[in-house]
């Protein structure tokens, strides 16, 4: 990894939009190699850490999710300017996958149906306190550059620990035959 | 009558007879072409585009199942343009429906999904339609659902061809087109389907399937298809 300081560790993060949390599961599933990472790399966001804002000047992001909301792109767009290379992690970061099936009717139809129609309590669509969702859910690099694409839903553990670890040594990894979407 | 050709695969001199095609030869000599609406015993149509091949003198690319031999024939099956060729053919497909690999019953058995893998595609560039397509689950015990249907027209020949009952036609055209049982009718009100299952077998993606295969058990079953199709019409 490309670091502008010596002795400057790289700086991981991920970050999970529209998705359902298995990207970060099977993230989780690397097991004793997450020490390995601990040991190469400071993981300075996501789930997995207490900050509040994404921060400055970070390596490598994994992003899991599709954009489905203002705060998704919001998100999304302000991950991009801080990181170097960004990777979409899984089919609904690369395809919109499961959150795209709304796609062909719309977001209102799907509010109408979760808030109103399958409700026994307080019918109504809330308008506080959630973000607005797009008229589309799309993959991440519909809104901003991707580097790396990993398929799979999600990908397996295996994949992602090679996929950071050569990322970790400067290396671009060549992911297509040995993922797929599904 | 058959007759005696020979041509140039890939570098590689090969004999065949007058009445077989780029593909059959192709394959008899161990050269791998991928095709999705290809299927032996069934007559082929050139739908899917993606066994196109370059041939030596033509600007054109020719699509290897319904291009016969001919005598001196130079033929390339593998190139940096056939494979990016190859990659768009197959992403369009995927944009054209829609294709939701993690909870499709197909998933992990779906020759889309493989083609994608073998041809390395990582994402697409093109902007997906996500049309609002139907699904017929009106018939007792299968289900077509046109978000996976990539129009390959296997069911539409094995029904014709080897059924004999000829109830699936494609209607419409371009991205309009259809997979439409008896003229349109659901497919539960058909007069002509004999439920026998080919199409439902021979379908390369989740766009027919049996009911009750939830996305818990996405196995496909088809056992059959070598016997229902594979050396039919050889004899």
């Amino acid at each position: 990894m490309d670091e502008t300081a010596p002795g400057r560790r790289p700086r991981l993060a991920t970050i999970w939009l529209d998705g359902c949390s298995g990207c970060h599961m099977s993230l989780l599933d690397i097991d004793e190699r997450l020490l390995e990472l601990a040991g190469r790399a400071d993981i300075v966001y996501g789930c997995l850490v207490d900050a509040k804002e994404f921060p400055l000047d970070v390596d490598v992001t994994l992003v899991e999710g599709a954009v489905s909301s203002e705060e998704d792109l919001r998100k999304v767009l302000e991950v991009r300017e801080r990181t170097r290379v960004l990777v979409a992690l899984g089919d609904c970061a690369v395809t919109s996958n499961v959150p795209g099936m709304r796609n062909p009717f719309g977001p209102k139809p799907l509010l109408e149906r979760a808030y109103i129609e399958n409700v026994t309590i307080n019918p109504g669509i809330p308008t506080e306190g959630l973000p607005a969702l797009l008229p589309e859910s799309l993959p991440v690099h519909a809104w901003a550059p991707v580097d790396v694409f990993v398929t799979g839903c999600p990908p397996s553990a295996d994949r992602i620990f090679e996929v950071i670890s050569g990322l970790l040594d400067g290396q671009l990894p060549e992911v297509g035959q040995v993922s797929r979407f599904g | 009558m058959s007759e005696v050709r020979t041509l140039v695969i890939d570098g590689r001199d090969v004999a065949a007879n007058s009445d077989q095609t780029l593909l059959s030869v192709a394959r008899e000599n161990g050269i791998a072409i991928p095709t999705l609406c290809h299927l032996e015993g069934l007559t082929d149509i050139g739908a899917c585009r993606l066994c196109m091949v370059e041939l030596e003198g033509s600007k054109k690319l020719l699509p290897a199942c319904v291009t016969q031999v001919q005598e001196g024939m130079r033929v390339v099956t593998s190139s940096e343009r056939l494979l990016e060729y190859r990659r768009r053919v197959i992403e369009m497909f995927f944009l054209e429906r829609n294709h939701v690999c993690a909870v499709c019953v197909a998933n992990n058995s779906c020759e889309l999904q493989s083609a994608a893998r073998a041809l390395s595609l990582t994402h697409f560039e093109l902007a997906p339609l996500h049309p609002d397509v139907a699904v017929d689950a009106t018939h007792e015990r299968f289900v077509l659902d046109q978000n996976r249907c990539i129009l390959c027209g296997r069911c539409v020949r094995v029904c014709d061809e080897i059924e004999g009952a000829h109830v699936w036609d494609i209607r419409g055209r371009g991205a309009n087109a259809r997979l439409v049982s008896d003229m349109g009718t659901p497919w539960g009100e058909s007069t002509t389907c004999t439920s026998c299952g080919k199409c439902v077998q021979v379908c390369p993606t989740g766009a027919l399937f049996e009911k009750g295969r939830s996305v818990a058990e996405p196995k496909a079953r088809r056992p059959y298809v070598p016997y229902l199709v594979g050396h039919h019409r050889r004899a």
